[in-house]
């Protein structure tokens, strides 16, 4: 490992320096080059970065055991040695290939999306900073997977983390609506904030690491596993709980997922890029690379396991009561990320990470092709009649929309597609991952299966209502009826991930599994369950039976303008729970926050302000200061000092007083004084001559 | 032979008489006539000791302290003159610009 004999090895550090000049670029001359040359350039950046990935993947197919390439010093102190040393194996060229392969195309997707939502929302000279941070945020996740330690693994995932904050709040000024307001920069706190939890799992986890085994390199750490393993237990599943809570914040699974719906206030590529394709996968990549670690523990493995399956129910629940159009994908993406948590949780890695690229492929597909829609919603909506301007209008809620497959045909195509992948329809791409997952889940942990068999019916029910909403039935609101079908510098890169979300499956077809065996060169020789027809066939049946269902409440009886939603009437109090996330946000204002700004007020009031200024700083210090200068100015000054000095000189004025009477003015008198003193000092000397 | 014990004694009480016309008169030129008392009594008792011993010493010493004392007198009278001029008399106890 230590060589790089690979021919392109040595080029992985460009991954990162190809889109750091793009975004170098772009930060200094972005101004000057004009819309299309900044997208031009963050493009090739991401391009070039994908094409290294490309070349790696190449290098791998000759020396699949993969290189590590050492590019600099990081931080040596004492025995702590922390390299800036990029890791090139299969799992990471995966991840590498999808990171900047998605990346791309929703780059050049968002030359053609933010030339529009720039001029909707009247900020042309915000186009360039865009770019600049899309482009850093392919830099941090390329990072992330290519670091050869936690370390530089750490360093991708708050770059990433800052790369979401700073898209999530790129309109900051204003909310999802165009109108002045903190939403979107609130929504960017949030996101931020709760991450800030995940990441102290992970310090906490990267901390244990290094004191248990005094480095955070991989195959370090993952040499020393075993031994630790034997004798403290204990290290291994803490470490995993930390890095669970970790994976909990970055890739939005109970009790963390919170932030990820509120991060669609981003534009439609950033929820595509970010929030569903790549940055959120970063919880299941860390796990995947961990494997060593998290396969020692049953423990750790029925909690992740769990906690995954539960996300992915729970999550798909709200996503039936959503009536925002990234809404519910966003939803979705947090159910399907709990299908790859529950996949890797219970050590079925070529499934978890096939599904991760697969829903990479899907998602920003639904993503990009939901901006396609909103913006054709936007396009509607400015051609209307001027008098209809000033209403507020939400172009991404599905009760505005309506039979949009006749004024969008390509979007409407291209959507159907990513839907069927994400139902897990066979063929498509979604089919064969989530099979995965379900077949490993009902052989070792049949609870899991249970729940993600349910969740996947849900999946199939939610976005056959979203279709049916959406696509069919009449326009339910003018903007509707006069939508405009993307530009093809939108939809182009679309129909590329709509024909990978159609054949992705293939690449681990069942029985030939040539995804497991590429990487196994990393991951080691898994078991592979049999293809199973049982469980293939009742989730496909599942599914189908959801989208008879969703034809039946949505598709027979198009939804009526102003129309409560069908499925009210049948499930009372159970929708509006969905409808509203299952106050969950609500759950965490009274449990968290208001505790916790009860405990804040109380901290800066009591606290700091009565206690601390107030008594502490004003009784005891102040007061305490006043009495000891009191005292010090008071006995000791005035008492002591002063009377000292005093004294001395009333001495002295005394002693002068008295001596200056002898210089009384008269002549006579010194004349006696020296007299006296002559016969003084010559008696003296005359008793004394001996 | 007039024995040595008489100049002394003569001497003592001419000085004796000086220092008491210093310290007892207000008049700056009987307190200067004093002076020169004292002055001579210091000499008759330099001469009386110079012939006792047969030495020169105190009659040369004798020479020079009366032309000090001339020079003395100079001077002192001239001060005299001068105060006189500024205060219109001589009384000691009068000129006390210097008192602390």
């Amino acid at each position: 490992m230590e060589t790089t004999s690979g021919l392109f090895f040595s080029l992985v550090p460009l991954i990162i320096f190809a889109p750091l000049a793009g975004m170098l670029i772009n930060i200094f001359l972005g101004q000057k080059l004009g819309e299309k040359g900044v997208g031009l350039v963050a493009s090739l950046a991401a391009g070039t970065a994908f094409l290294v990935a490309v070349l790696q993947a190449i290098s791998l197919g000759q020396h699949p055991e993969g290189a590590v390439v050492r590019l600099a010093d990081w931080i040596h102190i004492g025995q702590l040695a922390i390299d800036w040393t990029f890791r090139v194996d299969t799992l990471s060229v995966t991840m590498m290939l999808v990171v900047s392969g998605v990346g791309t195309l929703i780059h050049i997707y968002a030359i053609g999306y933010m030339h529009e939502d720039v001029r909707f929302k009247n900020d042309i000279p915000r186009y360039p900073r865009f770019f600049v941070f899309l482009n850093f945020f392919i830099i941090a996740m390329l990072t992330l997977v290519s670091g050869n330690s936690y370390m530089m693994l750490f360093v991708g995932w708050e770059g990433v983390g800052l790369a979401s904050f700073l898209l999530i709040g790129f309109w900051y000024d204003m909310d999802t609506l165009g109108r002045p307001s903190f939403a979107n920069s609130n929504a960017a706190k949030k996101a931020f904030i709760t991450n800030r939890v995940g990441d102290f799992g992970f310090l906490m986890a990267a901390f244990m690491m290094f004191w248990k085994f005094g480095s955070t390199d991989f195959d370090l750490v993952f040499a020393k596993v075993a031994e630790v393993a034997a004798h403290e237990p204990w290290v291994i599943l803490w470490m995993t709980i930390f890095f669970l809570v970790g994976v909990v914040g970055k890739s939005a699974q109970i009790p963390l997922y919170i932030w990820l719906p509120d991060a669609m206030a981003g534009p439609t590529p950033v929820s595509a890029l970010i929030h569903a394709a790549t940055m959120v996968t970063a919880g299941v990549y860390l796990v995947t690379r961990s494997f060593p670690i998290f396969s020692l523990s049953h423990d750790a493995q029925y909690i992740v396991a769990t906690v995954g399956a539960v996300t992915g129910l729970f999550a798909a629940t709200i996503a039936v009561g959503q009536y925002d159009l990234k809404k519910v994908l966003a939803y979705s993406t947090i159910s399907q990320l709990g299908f790859m948590v529950a996949g890797v949780g219970m050590g079925a890695y070529v499934a978890g990470m096939f599904h991760l690229m697969t829903h990479a492929f899907f998602k920003a597909l639904l993503f990009l092709s939901a901006g396609s829609v909103i913006l054709g919603m936007e396009r509607g909506h400015h051609h209307l009649p001027h008098g209809d301007h000033h209403e507020v209008f939400d172009p991404g809620d599905m009760r505005n929309m309506g039979g949009l497959r006749k004024t969008m045909p390509v979007t409407f195509w291209l959507y159907i597609i990513g839907t069927l992948a994400l139902m897990g329809l066979p063929p498509f791409a979604g089919f064969f991952s989530k099979d995965e997952i379900l077949l490993d889940a009902s052989l070792h942990f049949p609870h899991v299966y249970w729940i993600l068999s349910a969740a996947a019916f849900l999946t199939a029910f939610y976005m056959g209502r979203q279709i049916w909403m959406v696509f069919f039935g009449e326009a339910r609101h003018a903007a509707a009826a006069h939508a405009e079908e993307s530009p093809l510098v939108m939809t182009a890169p679309l129909m590329v991930l709509a024909a990978l979300s159609v054949v992705g499956g293939f690449l681990n077809f069942p029985g030939l599994h040539q995804f497991g065996g590429w990487l196994a060169h990393t991951l080691g020789e898994m078991e592979i369950p049999e293809f199973s027809f049982a469980v293939a066939g009742v989730s496909t049946l599942l599914a189908l039976a959801a989208i008879g269902l969703s034809w039946a409440l949505y598709g027979r009886n198009p939804l009526k303008v102003g129309q409560i939603d069908p499925l009210k009437k049948p499930l009372g109090l159970l929708f509006t729970g969905m409808e509203n996330k299952w106050f969950v946000d609500e759950g965490y204002q009274l449990l968290v926050i208001q505790p916790y700004k009860t405990l804040a007020k109380f901290l800066a009031q009591t606290v700091d302000w009565d206690f601390w200024h107030e008594w502490f700083h004003d009784s005891v210090i102040a007061r305490g200061f006043v009495g000891f200068t009191r005292f010090l100015a008071d006995p000791i000054d005035l008492g002591l000092i002063d009377r000292v000095s005093y004294w001395l000189s009333d001495l002295v004025s005394a002693a002068s007083a008295s001596l200056g009477k002898l210089q009384n003015g008269f002549v006579r008198s010194y004349a006696l004084s020296i007299l006296v003193g002559v016969v003084a000092i010559l008696g003296y000397l005359l008793l004394n001559a001996k | 032979m007039i024995p040595v014990t008489y100049y002394l004694a003569l001497s003592a009480i001419l000085f004796t008489s000086g220092a008491l016309g210093v310290l007892i008169r207000r008049n700056a030129l009987v307190v200067f006539m004093s002076v020169e008392l004292m002055l001579n009594a210091a000499n008759l008792s330099l001469v009386a000791f110079s012939r006792l011993h047969q030495s020169f010493n105190g009659q040369i010493f004798v020479f020079f302290i009366m032309a000090v004392a001339a020079a003395e007198v100079a001077v002192g009278l001239a001060l005299i003159v001068t105060i006189f001029r500024s205060k219109q008399n001589i009384d000691l106890d009068q000129i006390n610009s210097l008192k602390g």
